[in-house]
């Protein structure tokens, strides 16, 4: 590690936290349907999108309401994208003439973009044409951001007053943040991305003459507003397959960082949405420090990790200081590699700009365990806030009652219905990780798959459900995916991960919603300050990660010892 | 000072916590628990007798075959031992009420009454069994007999000893009409005779709910409880789900894992401790209360005590002393002061209300001046018509009363400014003005005013700090009112209050979301009672306020309000505080049991071992038998519950997370390494 490699970091995540303050800001309000400066523009587009679907935005929905329509689009997108992912060869902007996807995997790619996981078990360009890269995936990561986003303002509202039967509109809020958030980002950063290099355009590929004089062919296509959706709204599916490391994704260090700056954007500034929702700017600074307390973490043993270097190749004579480069790209160099992944597997991104597989096992592992966490620090756009909120009602639950009242958050009784749905939300983490990997690691049509044997194998198994059932999408690479099996058990991993998790949430904010707000007293839990962020550090890490440290002992803690010791498998 | 004799009979009792009997009964009780079709209700110590039962199974098959055994009954005793401690802390709390409703019981043998044929003649009477008795009967009760059953008294007054369900022996006035008419089955009149009229059926009495209540046997589970019961649910669902997946985690690994080692691993994940003590806690809490000499009808009271924030409290006995007293003597002009002192003395000698005698005890002690009532003097006794009262002796009169009254008497229009103004002071600070006049001359006034109860504005101050307001209800004047409730440091007043006030002071309150609680004794507080969320009635009150209440306190205290408060408290901290450290328990059992069970198929685990524990099996052993010692050591402080302190929320959080949440996961460390040096002391490991 090196101090120049710090100040590399500290100074992208400080660059974060400062653009995602007035973004936050500018959430809380098109959340409250007021005006802001981008309405003189769109507000026009705005009405003509309820005025063509006959829906009142005013109209509030209660839990169940808003949780039907948000399946409900959710279900007839996933249909889309089904059909078009297999009638790719009959649809236009498909001049190479790809063909249909297999129904197994486009089950799995459909499901994937529906739940932004965005997990990629086809071959990127190889297997997409630029239609269905365009209409089919693009718009699908505008769709599943704004749901996970939606979603969470729901539960913002169920905190912000006392007695209240709605949760919002979702047509409404789907909407707003579709035309007034996710869009003017996007459209700028993909200006920025093409000026940084990254392609845009309907050609697939260049044909080009190598110093050798041999021909080659160099894919592209409209690669850069992709890019920009795929980082902004946490998505994490990539134009190539080589995803972020890929030079026309990601073609230098500034591209990099503002990659970095765009994933953590929004899930950041909806800590601050968050204060502001429920008017105690304290209570989003306490989430924020709780992430940063994770991330800065995560960056401190994976930087390590890396910059330690292999002990076996130091043995065979590589220089130490170079710490792993193996899998990484020399233009971004360890810091801005390890940032990178961090944080998009600290968020539900996915995207990867070096090969999680070539990390030592702690640094591999340190993206593992974020992920297992429940992608709540601080997770994907929206998905991401919701998943921390359930785990500081368990939190204040557990140890509310330290000071002789009935646990409370921001004035929300919490009681026997809101501790059985988070029980219930939190279980399908374990249920689904566990469960698959464990089934996987016994059947041999499933532990065909893997490219390495003994514990780097189970970290294999264990990250590609881990990454689809938190709904992350990045994979540890050297599993061949795309099999019967590993199709159908990971599109299920993520739609569990995704709406069994959902809809308790709902339900939560739907009853949290009704109770009064009971004003905040000198015998009232403090849920900001630094005690409580140590709380809900120490919860999330007991019951939200210690039942993965068993796998965790098989796979990467195992591996990194025997490889201390010297043993390879 | 009743108070203070009960508080120290607590403590003995307290102490007598492991007294013998007791304790062999609780051993008993403990395998009496373990019933199956009993321990369902509490799910983690049930799906720990089930892994005990397999493992115990498992063991003994081994046994038979002659394959090695004695790993597996070893685990299988401790797991055992984890559930036998559990239903033992159980039955010690169920165990402390059982010795209290014995004694109740004695209280309820069979009498026989005297049910009167005609309600107003008391000349006639048949004895029937008290068990007989329907409510409606009309019962006499004389000096010596025990009052057959709960009632009303329609007829007498009697004295009556109530020591049978207060402990306090000073016998108690109980009289027809009025705030003081209900009499309770089991206890015995002193002096007098009393028509009561029946008003419970047999086997509903007090005496009979409150056995019920003391022996726990109509305990159902709390809010709270239920909520936390489901955490606990959930969290044993996510431990064996981890370890159920183990088992091919490890299959794909090459580790082979026995059933006894993956048992010892989720048992010792699953929140046993707080499993195990949880219905201790509320039994005990419950129990606390009940030797306060304070009954809840249910834990759901208690909880709701704790989680109370807004007190109200009546002013008259509870705030200030009772009784209003003489505070100052401000001479007419032109009146010396002595004067008017022996003026005063002399119009309040025949007045034998505590107003008055205060008034002589400030004239003596302030002035010196305490006259003998003079030979032929006469002394004028108060009357509605006049409002005044005082003495005529030697054509002299001595007259004091309510201001417009003397004025009156004195047919005074125009009394002087400086006493108009001196009134009006009197009156804004909160006191009560009374004129006094000599022969026709307008003399002075008195002041009388509430006297504030010593201390009251410290715990009032104490309160605030623990988020909890107070509401003073008097029937004052609002200017009265504003003023006493300045000087206790109460939070905001209802003045002038009828019992509809209150009702909707209490509604009102409750739709912001608070929590209310106040004590209250006569039928017209029924309502306001039944509304309240914890609403104390007196003992010595109508049967109607002690029906609606969900407490009654047996010393008739309304100051205790406070302390049951804390009690409540006590209860959900205790519950919160072990909670959080069964849960933090969790980290050093990975750091025993992981590499313990890795360290097979991959010995590089064994750098996991931070505690050098000696052996895989000790490790394993050592966790198991850590997790059930642990129960044990911690059942007296579940019974005596954690120390409330009123601190402030975040200044009680902080201590109790460094305590119980820190102190839970170093403490197992410790524990289970010292527990690993015994056994390979002993050579087990």
């Amino acid at each position: 590690m090196t101090i120049s490699g710090w100040a590399e970091i500290l100074l992208v995540l400080a660059l974060i936290v400062f653009a995602a303050w007035p973004v936050g800001i500018h959430i809380a309000r098109i959340a409250a349907g007021e005006r802001s400066f981008l309405h003189p523009v769109l507000a026009p587009i705005e009405r003509g999108f309820y005025a063509l679907a006959g829906v009142d935005p005013r109209r509030g929905m209660d839990w169940r309401g808003y949780a039907v329509a948000l399946i409900l689009l959710n279900a007839l997108h996933f249909l889309m994208l089904y059909a078009m992912l297999r009638l790719q060869f009959y649809l236009p902007l498909n001049p190479d003439h790809l063909a249909g996807m297999s129904p197994r995997l486009a089950f799995n790619t459909a499901m994937s973009f529906v739940t932004n996981t965005n997990w990629q078990a086809y071959g990127g360009e190889t297997t997409l044409s630029p239609g269905s890269q365009m209409w089919g995936l693009t718009s699908h990561m505008f769709v599943s951001a704004a749901t996970g986003i939606a979603a969470a303002l729901a539960i913002a509202r169920a905190f912000a007053a006392g007695g209240m039967k709605t949760l919002g509109n979702f047509w409404a809020d789907l909407t707003r943040i579709v035309l007034y958030l996710l869009l003017p980002i996007a459209i700028l950063a993909g200006i920025a991305l093409v000026a940084l290099g990254v392609p845009q355009t309907l050609a697939t590929h260049a044909d080009a003459t190598t110093l050798e004089g041999m021909k080659q062919t160099i894919a592209m296509g409209p690669v850069a507003f992709m890019e920009a959706i795929k980082e902004l709204g946490t998505n994490g599916g990539g134009y190539f397959n080589a995803n972020s490391a890929h030079p026309f994704e990601n073609p230098n260090a500034w591209s990099s960082i503002l990659e970095t700056v765009l994933v953590f954007l929004i899930p950041i500034a909806l800590t601050f949405t968050f204060g502001r929702i429920v008017k105690d700017a304290r209570q989003g600074y306490a989430l924020l420090a709780v992430i940063g307390v994770f991330v800065l973490a995560a960056i401190a043993v994976a930087y390590h990790a890396e910059a330690a270097g292999n002990p076996l190749l130091t043995a065979l004579g590589v220089d130490p200081a170079q710490g792993n480069m193996e899998g990484k790209e020399l233009r971004f160099g360890i810091p801005l590699s390890v940032l990178f992944n961090v944080i998009t597997t600290a968020t539900s991104c996915g995207a990867v700009n070096a090969m999680l597989d070539s990390y030592m096992p702690l640094g591999g592992m340190t993206s593992m365990f974020l992920i297992q966490l429940g992608e709540i620090v601080p997770g994907g756009v929206g998905s991401g806030l919701y998943g921390l909120l359930i785990f500081a009602l368990i939190a204040v639950f557990v140890a509310g009652l330290m000071v002789g009242r009935t646990p409370e958050y921001l004035g929300k009784k919490i009681q026997a219905k809101e501790v059985k749905l988070a029980m219930l939300a939190v279980l399908i983490l374990p249920l689904a990780i566990l469960g698959f990997t464990a089934l996987s690691l016994v059947m041999p049509a499933a532990t065909a798959s893997l490219g390495n044997a003994g514990p780097h194998g189970l970290s294999e198994m264990l990250y590609a459900f881990t990454s689809a059932t938190g709904n992350n999408g990045s994979a540890f690479a050297g599993l061949s995916a795309d099999t019967a099996w590993l199709d159908t058990t990971l599109g299920i991993a993520m739609l569990l991960g995704r709406f069994a998790f959902l809809i308790p949430v709902l339900a939560i904010a739907g009853a949290l919603a009704e109770k009064v707000k009971v004003p905040p007293s000198s015998g009232t839990f403090p849920t900001h300050g630094p005690l409580f962020v140590g709380l809900l550090c120490g919860v999330i890490v007991i019951m939200g990660g210690l039942q993965f440290m068993p796998a965790l002992s098989l796979g990467p803690l195992a591996e990194q010892f025997t490889l201390l010791a010297g043993k390879t498998f | 000072m009743a108070t203070h004799a009960k508080t120290a009979h607590a403590e003995t009792a307290a102490s007598a916590l492991f007294d013998s009997p007791l304790l062999s009964r609780a051993v008993a009780d403990s395998f009496r628990k373990l019933n199956p079709a009993q321990l369902i209700r509490n799910p983690v110590i049930f799906v720990t007798e089930v892994i005990s039962v397999l493992v115990t199974i498992l063991g003994l098959r081994n046994l038979a075959t002659g394959a090695p055994a004695g790993f597996a009954l070893a685990i299988a005793f401790f797991l055992w031992l984890t559930v036998l401690f559990a239903t033992f802390a159980e039955a010690v709390a169920e165990g402390r009420g059982r010795a209290r409703a014995e004694s109740l019981r004695r209280a309820r043998t069979e009498t026989m009454a005297k049910r009167l044929v005609n309600p107003a003649d008391r000349a006639i009477f048949q004895p029937v069994a008290a068990s007989e008795l329907a409510v409606g009967d009309h019962v006499l009760v004389e000096a010596g007999d025990l009052i057959p059953s709960d009632g009303d008294v329609v007829q007498g007054m009697a004295s009556v000893n109530e020591s049978a369900i207060t402990g306090e022996s000073a016998p108690v006035i109980r009289e027809s009409g009025g705030d003081r008419s209900a009499v309770t089955g089991g206890t015995q009149i002193v002096s007098d005779w009393l028509v009561v009229r029946i008003t419970a059926a047999p086997g509903s009495t007090f005496i009979d709910r409150m056995i019920r209540l003391v022996e726990g046997a109509e305990r159902r589970k709390t809010p709270n409880e239920i909520a936390l019961d489901i955490l606990l649910a959930g969290l044993t669902l996510i431990f064996l789900i981890a370890v159920v997946t183990l088992v091919g985690f490890a299959r794909y690994s090459g580790a082979i894992l026995g059933v006894p080692v993956l048992a010892a691993l989720l048992v010792c994940l699953i929140p046993t401790t707080i499993g195990g003590l949880l219905s201790a806690i509320g039994i005990a809490g419950m129990d606390r209360l009940v030797r306060f000499n304070v009954l809840a009808t249910s834990g759901r009271a208690v909880e709701a005590a704790g989680d109370v924030d807004t007190l109200l409290l009546d002013k008259t006995g509870t705030i200030t002393l009772g009784n209003r007293m003489a505070n100052a003597f401000i001479p007419a002009p032109g009146v010396n002061e002595r004067d008017l002192a022996s003026a005063i003395a002399l119009a309040t000698l025949g007045d034998e209300t505590p107003e008055g005698r205060s008034i002589l005890a400030f004239a003596r002690d302030r002035f010196g001046i305490a006259p003998e009532q003079p030979e032929g003097a006469l002394v004028v006794p108060f009357s509605a018509q006049t409002r005044l009262s005082g003495l005529d002796h030697a054509g002299r009169s001595f007259r004091k009363g309510a201001v417009d009254s003397v004025l009156a008497w004195l047919k005074l229009q125009m009394p002087p400014a400086e006493f108009t103004a001196a009134i009006e002071r009197i009156a804004r600070a909160g006191g009560t003005p009374l004129a006094v006049a000599r022969d026709g001359r307008l003399m002075g006034a008195i002041e009388l005013k509430d006297i504030v109860k010593p201390g009251i504005r410290a715990r009032f101050a104490e309160l605030r700090r623990m988020g909890i307001r107070t509401v003073m209800v008097t029937g004052d004047n609002r200017i009265t009112a504003a003023a006493i409730a300045t000087e206790a440091g109460v939070d905001d007043f209802i003045a002038e209050a009828t019992p509809q006030d209150k009702l909707d002071y209490i509604r009102k309150t409750q739709t912001d979301g608070r929590l209310v609680a106040m004590a209250g004794d006569g039928t017209n507080d029924a309502p306001a009672l039944a509304q309240a969320d914890v609403g104390v009635a007196m003992q010595t009150g109508t049967q109607a306020a002690r029906e609606a209440g969900n407490m009654v306190d047996l010393d008739s205290d309304p100051t205790k309000l406070i302390e049951i408060v804390e009690i409540g408290k006590q209860l959900l901290i205790t519950r919160g505080s072990l909670t959080t450290f069964s849960i933090a328990n969790d980290i050093s059992k990975y750091f025993a049991i992981l590499p313990a069970i890795f360290v097979a198929a991959y010995p590089e685990l064994g750098a996991l071992n931070v505690m050098r524990l000696a052996s895989p099996q000790s490790a394993i052993l050592s966790a198991v038998i850590f997790n059930a010692l642990i129960i044990v050591a911690l059942v007296p402080l579940a019974l005596r519950g954690v120390r409330f302190r009123a601190i402030g929320a975040s200044a009680l959080l902080r201590r109790n997370l460094l305590i119980y949440g820190l102190g839970g996961i170093v403490a197992p460390f410790i524990g289970i390494k010292l527990i690993d040096m015994l056994l390979a002391l002993a050579g087990l490991a």
